[in-house]
């Protein structure tokens, strides 16, 4: 018996995790991968939006200016990739400056700090490589970039030490209600608990309209993106912005906080909530409009495309509460952009939901901070050395083209909620990330899961399931 | 700081020809720095014969070519590293370099010769649609799980791209129990050796598809199938031409990048054409004493050609570091690639530097037939070679001397280029 | 009388090679742009023969396959017989190159030996 069962380990899941093991309660993940991070969380911009874009008032706009306080604070506690680099709406002809205004205005109303108006030569200075076209932008230096892989893992991984339990592979098919406790039924038996938060991303209304006659509809959004080598990571410091249309921010430009430039995404409304493939027009269009905003976009440094669902409801607005009518399920719904930003407010405000349904004890031996994988490469040369010295698997590199060593491997695999596939390392070591996309290292590392996890190289996946990377043996069928 | 005459970065066929070279011409300071676990580089997994006919006149597979190099390494007593990763080359050539035994450590050379070789272009690269399923694999990467580690890959294959390691991996799939349904050619002519299409496709009856590209990947956990449609004239799909094969894998051949992030990090100047280092004619990069030689400088069709420059570059260092006399650089020769012809290696000659003979390497850009490869001093053409071929997957090459170049001392360039009949 | 036709490949021409047969007899050769591709022609219809190689197994060495051809090239249509007596066969380190493996093999009297040597 559980006190919550929360479904879906990305983002919003596990920061809901993290913020719920603050409390002495027995509170229980179920994700249907293999691994965190694996739907909408980890295919999306990697933004922390300053919050000008949402409604004044509304639910995304509180808990986006929220989380991007907390977003500074929160990367030193568990140690993830997080960038203040500044975020430019650009704006291309004057007769767009009242909609350039609207955003300035909308977001101070939102708190939105140290917000201004540049015009072009300022621009230019800002950014040298910004469209000939430019006439003014929106300037908001509170905007940032981070590692969204390590941000939902960082918050599970704590989540994990301060006693929350992790169950993988495990697709809820059915919720029913016995008196006052929920019965979980999963791909993996039924679990039973007090609260059901359902943090299930595109999925989150299936749950939502299993329990409630007030229903909600969730579109999978689909966004394309291309991701640039790092040689082309400078091209732009900041994040650059089209004015805001109908399905969202546009196609941006941005460093990662790795030092990659990606672009995109696009905004296509389908049907398949596991449409996570790219298409020939996606892609195209992405590669069209980059220019808009940016000029000389090195495209031939495209180093990989993918594609990636926001969860939107129609009503686009965030939906965390308590549902009516379901006591002790709570939604946490519609978490599209900026979703990724607000995640560590909408922890809280799941937490405070719970809270102040359960009355729990504080959890005295909460750990509030966590160290990520060791990143030989912000150590100094004296440092390496010793650390080479004391672990030799720190010398041996694995990934050439994001060199990354057998050591850091060996941590990804061995560290709580440690990585047990080809895609599970890339997410927290970023080995097979680089530009040959583990052409290289997929092989080696391969080899290190397998002997590390004692697993046979036929089980390695690329991301669990049967995406099974060897098939058999040569000779093996003639 | 341990120091060395010459640091030769890669053990594969370029560096241990240079490194030979270099001994033979007297140097005997000499470190070989190898990343991998043994000499020889990717010829290790190149099982398939036909390496050698030129070197030494017999057809040898990869890994016994790689070993009558690593013998003459051996007989040398030249060092060498395994298992060493080169982090960083400063401009001043300080080498900084990584491994289990010895932690992170510096190198000061006198020269450096870079043989770091090639890395295969992504699928990213081709902006292929789709979804990212397992099964997706580079031909180098499935060719390194087959033959060196005894693994298959998958069980029906579709390639895209011609180029040679796909087509030789066409066979050894094939080979080992595999079904390769079709190669899949995004130009109108291949990549690959005519040799290799006739011995690795025609004699299995697996079809080459030119101007076709693979416009989706279907299948979300592994490679279901892949679909492939006809490109125009622009490399674009024609809707309507568009055929699904079922398949469990998709390898792609679709061209390889020298590898030259190390180059880029010192500084060393970059020729986009090529995307490795502009030499002159001692293969010399912009860097004083820092050479370049194999396919870090530009690939190579043929191994054999690799050694032969890299031979060049050994004995160019060599010279450099027992005090080459230094002429005025003012006297640089510069070529020019026109009319088909992409690009030069070298890209500029200094006379007084030449020894006899200079071996100018190229590639064309297109399939051209009954033609000439011309040579112009300035505006004089002093070469009209008839070639009833030319193809972009051959590397060419001319030969010039240093008494034909010293008859003509105002010369400013030197163009090549390729003349219709 | 039967007509085949091969790709040459001595050069990167590729020309297309005609070659009119009667019975074992080779009547003409057409097609071919230079000397060579009749020579080459003239093989490929008569006693086409390829070089295999594959790998197999090591035991108790410094890597787990070992890469190996056939010492000479053997007839096209033998390929697939030879690939599959190397079905199951592993040696035991150290092997070297030119060691032979399997012997005479598929019946072609020439024997399989290793490319590579594994110690």
């Amino acid at each position: 018996m559980y006190d919550v069962i929360i479904i879906g380990a990305g983002v919003s899941g596990s920061a809901s995790a993290r913020e719920l093991s603050r409390y002495k309660l027995n509170v229980c993940v179920l994700e249907r991968e293999e691994d965190v991070c694996c739907g909408t969380s980890k295919a999306n911009s990697g933004i922390v939006h300053a919050g000008f874009d949402a409604a004044n008032g509304s639910l995304m706009a509180k808990l986006n200016v929220r989380g991007n306080q907390m977003m500074e604070q929160l990367s030193k506690d568990l140690d993830f990739a997080f960038k203040k680099n500044g975020s430019l709406v650009v704006c291309l002809s004057e007769d767009d400056m009242p909609k350039l205004q609207e955003l300035y205005d909308r977001g101070v109303a939102n708190g939105v700090k140290k917000l201004s108006i540049l015009n072009r030569s300022q621009l230019k200075e800002l950014e040298p490589n910004i469209s000939d076209e430019a006439y003014a932008a929106l300037y908001a230096p509170t905007a940032g970039i981070v590692c969204p892989f390590n941000l939902n893992i960082a918050l599970a991984e704590n989540a994990c030490i301060n006693g929350v339990e992790f169950k993988f592979n495990t697709e809820v098919q059915d919720l029913k209600k016995a008196g006052d406790i929920w019965e979980v039924h999963t791909s993996q038996g039924v679990f039973r608990t007090k609260c059901v938060v359902n943090a299930a991303g595109v999925y989150a209304d299936k749950f939502h309209n299993m329990v409630s006659e007030d229903k909600i509809h969730i579109t999978p959004r689909r966004g394309d993106y291309c991701l640039l080598d790092k040689t082309a990571g400078d091209h732009v410091s900041h994040t650059i912005f089209s004015l805001p249309g109908k399905f969202g921010k546009g196609i941006l430009v941005s460093p990662t906080v790795h030092g990659n430039l990606l672009i995109g995404p696009t905004a296509l409304d389908i049907e398949d909530k596991e449409g996570t493939n790219t298409t020939r027009e996606g892609l195209d269009e992405v590669i069209g409009k980059a220019g808009m905003n940016v000029k000389d976009i090195p495209m031939r440094k495209v180093i990989t495309s993918f594609a990636g669902l926001r969860a939107h409801e129609d009503a686009h607005e965030f939906i965390i509460r308590e549902l009516p009518g379901a006591e002790g399920f709570i939604d946490c719904a519609g978490i599209e952009s900026p979703g990724l930003t607000s995640c560590p407010a909408i922890g809280e405000m799941v937490s405070g939901i719970i809270r102040d349904k359960l009355n729990p004890e504080e959890n005295p031996d909460f750990i509030a901070t966590r160290k990520g994988v060791l990143a030989p490469e912000t150590l100094s040369k004296e440092e390496r050395i010793a650390l080479i010295k004391e672990n030799p698997a720190y010398g041996n590199i694995i990934c050439r083209c994001e060199m990354i060593t057998e050591g850091e491997i060996l941590d990804a695999i061995h560290r709580p909620l440690g990585a047990k596939s080809l895609d599970g390392v890339k997410r927290r070591t970023r080995a097979g990330m680089g530009r040959c996309q583990s052409g290289f290292c997929s092989p080696r590392t391969m080899e290190i899961l397998a002997k590390e996890l004692n697993m046979d190289m036929f089980d390695i996946t690329k991301s669990g399931g049967n995406s099974n990377i060897i098939v058999g043996m040569n000779k093996d069928r003639i | 700081m341990k120091s060395y005459d010459i640091v030769i970065i890669g053990g594969g066929p370029a560096g241990l020809a240079a490194a030979v070279s270099a001994r033979d011409h007297g140097i005997k300071s000499i470190l070989i720095l190898e990343r991998d676990k043994e000499l020889g580089g990717i010829l290790n997994q190149c099982i398939h014969n036909g390496f050698g006919l030129h070197t030494f006149k017999e057809e040898l597979t990869g890994p016994e070519y790689a070993a009558r190099f690593i013998e003459q390494v051996k007989e040398r007593g030249i060092e060498y590293k395994l298992n060493t990763m080169v982090m960083d080359i400063s401009p001043d050539k300080t080498v900084t370099a990584m491994n289990r035994e010895e932690g992170l450590f510096e190198i000061l050379a006198k020269a450096v010769i870079l043989a770091m070789g090639c890395r295969e272009r992504p699928r990213g690269a081709l902006n292929i649609p789709g979804y990212r399923p397992a099964g997706i694999f580079s031909a180098g990467t499935a060719q390194r799980l087959v033959n060196m580690e005894g693994y298959m890959p998958g069980r029906e294959v579709v390639i895209l791209g011609s180029g040679d390691i796909g087509l030789i991996m066409a066979r050894r799939m094939t080979f080992e129990g595999a079904k390769v349904k079709v190669v899949a050619e995004l130009m109108p002519y291949s990549g690959g050796l005519k040799r290799n299409i006739v011995q690795c496709l025609n004699d299995y009856g697996i079809p080459l598809k030119l101007s076709h590209t693979v416009v989706d990947i279907k299948g979300r956990e592994r490679v279901e199938g892949v679909t492939i449609a006809e490109v125009d004239g622009n490399g674009r799909p024609i809707p309507g031409t568009e055929e699904f094969y079922s398949c469990d894998t998709l390898l792609l051949s679709v061209g390889l990048i020298p590898e030259n992030e190390l180059s880029n990090g010192m500084g060393v100047e970059m020729n986009p054409i090529t995307s490795g280092p502009f030499v002159n004619e001692s293969l010399e990069t912009n860097i004083e004493g820092v050479f370049a030689c194999g396919n870090v400088l530009h690939v190579h069709d043929l191994v054999d050609f690799v050694s032969e420059e890299a031979a060049a570059a050994g004995a160019h260092a060599a010279l450099y570091v027992k005090g080459r006399s230094c002429p005025d650089v003012g006297s640089e020769i510069v070529f020019r690639a026109e009319d088909g012809v992409r690009y030069t290696v070298p890209t500029t000659v200094n006379p007084a530097r030449m020894d006899g003979k200079l071996t100018v390497r190229f590639r064309v850009g297109a399939v051209y037939k009954n033609c000439y490869t011309a040579v112009y001093f300035d505006s004089e053409r002093i070469l009209h070679r008839k070639r009833q071929i030319l193809a972009p997957g051959e590397m060419e090459e001319i030969h010039l001397t240093k008494d034909q170049i010293e008859k003509y001392p105002d010369l400013k360039t030197i163009t090549v280029k390729i003349e219709e009949a | 009388m039967e007509i085949r036709t091969l790709t040459c490949i001595s050069c990167p021409m590729g020309c297309p090679l005609t070659i009119e047969m009667d019975g074992d007899e080779i009547i003409s050769i057409t097609g071919n742009t230079c000397k060579r591709g009749e020579v080459y022609a003239r093989k490929e219809v008569t006693a086409p023969t390829r070089i295999v190689t594959s790998t197999i197994k090591v035991t108790g060495g410094s890597a787990d396959m070992v890469s190996v051809k056939t010492k000479t090239d053997i007839p096209k249509d033998k390929i697939f017989e030879c690939i599959k007596c190397l079905k199951g066969v592993s040696v035991r380190a150290p092997v070297h190159i030119g060691d032979v493996i399997v012997p005479n093999a598929a019946d072609t009297g020439v024997d399989i030996v290793a490319t590579k040597d594994v110690e």
